[in-house]
């Protein structure tokens, strides 16, 4: 294994997990599942029996999240256990943390709903942990001594290679489990708000993520896609939801013909690559790759081009973005929150998987490099990048409306991403998992602030309804003005590392013009977000009747805490950025591991 | 003229054209849909067709979850356009415009 391991090559057989790999996704569908049962029987229970079995569900957390782990763990075929001390303490701390956060989440009036999507969630997390506490023992086994950093073995595969773990699935999957975690706080207040209170929402975000997780650790390109679908058919459920507002049901019909147009290229893409490599499974393509020389040339990059479009498109890279400010305008905002998140870390997740990794560089058998599709792929997403970067920053500075301008920006901020994933080594995968992590935070809390600030039927977005929000509400415009300039790239935010990495994985693969243009591109959409925070400030509000309305603003207990952890997150991560850099490195699925 | 396996992907091409163009050129949200139809199924007969071309099962098995897909996708779009249209009868894509920057 120790060979294996160090010559980096493409073994034939992977190691196989049982049923305990694919936990995070069994414990997201039985969530759904049992909200939708569990929910109809808490709302005819009386109301001090609902907010008894609200509160109930924190500890329930904690022992659920106790039992997975004991389940999951050990349950590595390669694991070479010495003893469980490690894990019982990690299990200690979680259940501690769990016990704190789930009283203090129960006791703010928080919906039955939210508590128990939370709690999924964490439950969730709690088994993707153990699965990575498990990968690190079986991938170096502590007789091998100390561990290389970013060498965690080849990925643990599970039914017949068609789901893969590695250190990047699982950390993709805990971006997008973090995700609902915080959303379902900040829906919580938001649906009562708006009057579609219901488990339809949490249900769909539940089964979104699942979606996400599978795209994540998708070993097959079939699996890939019916990742991507259950993933971005919840998601346009979830836009439309508000249908008693017009703009709610425009966007999701929008992202959904755009989105359906775009798996179709997707998938096209897909048949193209099975007929010019002979199979649908990514490893067994990577093993063809480094053994035969590919004669039906163009099949494969025609087969390429289009599943780059497809993915383009669920990523929002310029030109395949113009449905983003559309439907990041007129979706509900914790929504925008979520797809801003999850649903870019899912799409960036499969582009690292399917490009990077099957069509990157594999040694053959000999060990000699063979297989280096690199040179087919990375011209176009060079292209892609410039475009997305400049494009985005540009126009997200004409907009008046403050939902379609963080639509411009998160389409730049695709653009930064983009560059990491061009530069296809070792340290650009790296800073593309640390950059998909803190954006998701990042534009989770902005989000969150526009859900406050929005008021009912999201109606007050345009940039004029946050003129004196720092007179109105301190606290939330401080707020705001943290998550903006992390975004911008400011220093002692996780913004100014994740940027600083993407652009040092540029210049290390020689993209000099892209680092330069992402630069510029930062430069120009720090000006927007300028713009945003001095509105903030020093604006005034058009009229009085605006402050007249003032418990509009309230701050919920539940979105205020989702606010508060992306808070955290971003600026504790930002002054000590060690431990998700740690996390994003080791997380560098095997092939590169040799750089 | 015998009929070779590139003549299936030649339909297939053809299918997907007409299918990506029509979703681009016609308004009507029903067409549209049927449009996408269209272009997964062009993607359906080249699965087959490659499938048989490389005596390999997972093409023909890839098709199964392409049709489930699509009658999946079928139905949340036609629940969008029956919430439109609750709102607001005969609307195009044209007048599904509120959003616009």
């Amino acid at each position: 294994m120790l060979a294996q391991l160090t010559q980096n090559s493409v073994p034939v057989e992977l190691p196989q997990y049982s049923l305990a790999g694919l936990s995070p996704l069994i414990i997201l569908a039985v969530g759904a599942f049992l909200l939708i049962m569990v929910r109809s029987v808490v709302k005819r229970l009386p109301a001090t029996a609902e907010r008894f079995a609200t509160i109930a569900v924190g500890p329930a957390t904690v022992l659920v999240a106790w039992i997975v782990g004991g389940l999951v763990g050990d349950e590595m075929p390669l694991a070479n256990v010495q003893s469980d001390v490690g894990t019982l303490w990690f299990a200690l701390l979680f259940a501690l943390v769990l016990v704190v956060a789930g009283l203090f989440v129960s006791t703010m009036r928080a919906g039955f709903d939210a508590i128990f999507t939370s709690g999924t969630g964490l439950v969730a997390l709690a088994a993707i942990a153990e699965l990575w506490n498990d990968h690190h023992r079986a991938a170096w086994p502590a007789e091998f001594g100390e561990r290389p950093v970013g060498l965690l073995g080849n990925p643990v595969t599970a039914i017949d290679d068609q789901f893969s773990f590695d250190g990047f699935s699982l950390v993709m999957a805990g971006v997008i489990l973090s995700a609902v975690v915080l959303c379902a706080l900040l829906l919580d207040e938001y649906l009562r708000r708006e009057r579609i209170d219901g488990p339809e929402m949490y249900v769909l975000m539940m089964l979104s993520a699942a979606g996400g997780v599978v795209m994540a650790g998708a070993g097959d390109l079939i699996v890939l896609f019916l990742g991507l679908e259950t993933l971005s058919i919840s998601v346009y459920i979830m836009a439309a939801l508000h249908v008693r507002r017009s703009e709610s049901l425009e966007a999701g019909l929008k992202y959904f013909v755009l989105g359906a147009f775009s798996s179709a290229f997707l998938l096209y893409g897909m048949a193209l690559v099975y007929g010019a490599t002979g199979s649908l499974n990514l490893h067994e393509i990577r093993l063809h790759l480094a053994s035969v020389v590919i004669l039906k040339d163009a099949m494969l990059l025609a087969g390429l081009a289009m599943m780059l479009v497809g993915l383009g498109f669920k990523v929002a890279a310029v030109p395949f973005h113009t449905w983003t400010p559309d439907v990041y305008q007129g979706a509900p905002t914790p929504v925008v929150a979520f797809m801003a998140s999850a649903v870019k870390a899912a799409g960036f997740a499969a582009l690292v998987r399917v490009f990077v990794v099957t069509f990157g560089p594999s040694l053959n058998d000999t060990g000699f490099l063979a297989g280096d599709y690199r040179l087919d792929w990375q011209p176009a997403v060079f292209v892609l990048a410039v475009l997305t970067l400049l494009v985005g920053a540009v126009l997200a500075i004409v907009q008046r409306d403050v939902k379609r301008m963080l639509a411009y920006s998160s389409i730049s901020h695709a653009g930064f991403i983009l560059v990491g994933v061009q530069a296809a080594s070792a340290r650009g995968t790296a800073a593309v998992v640390f950059y998909v992590a803190a954006y998701a935070f990042m534009v989770i809390g902005t989000f969150g602030v526009l859900t406050v600030v929005s008021g009912p039927g999201d109606r007050k977005t345009s940039l004029d309804d946050l003129d004196g929000l720092a007179a109105r509400r301190p606290a939330l415009a401080l707020a705001l003005t943290i998550f903006l300039l992390a975004q911008a790239g400011v220093p002692l935010t996780t913004g100014f590392v994740a940027k600083f990495e993407i652009i040092g994985a540029a210049v290390e693969a020689r993209s000099f013009w892209l680092a330069v243009i992402a630069m510029v591109s930062a430069v120009v959409s720090a000006f927007l977000y300028l713009r945003i925070v001095l509105s903030v400030y020093l604006g005034s509000p058009a009229d009085d009747s605006e402050i007249s309305e003032g418990p509009a603003e309230r701050v919920h207990p539940a979105a205020g805490l989702a606010i508060g952890i992306a808070l955290a997150v971003t600026i504790g991560f930002g002054l000590i950025p060690g431990p998700i850099d740690q996390l994003a490195t080791e997380a560098i699925p095997q092939l590169f591991a040799s750089g | 003229m015998e009929l070779t396996n590139d003549w299936y992907l030649v339909l297939s091409v053809a299918m997907f054209v007409i299918g990506a163009v029509g979703l681009l050129v016609r308004r009507n949200p029903l067409v549209m849909f049927m449009c996408v139809e269209l272009m997964l199924n062009a993607v359906n007969v080249s699965f087959v067709s490659l499938g048989t071309e490389l005596n390999d099962v997972s093409g023909q098995i890839a098709v199964f979850f392409v049709l489930v897909v699509a009658a999946v996708e079928v139905v949340v779009g036609l629940a969008l356009v029956v919430a439109i249209n609750r709102r607001r009868a005969d609307a195009t894509a044209d007048d599904i415009s509120v959003l616009r920057g």
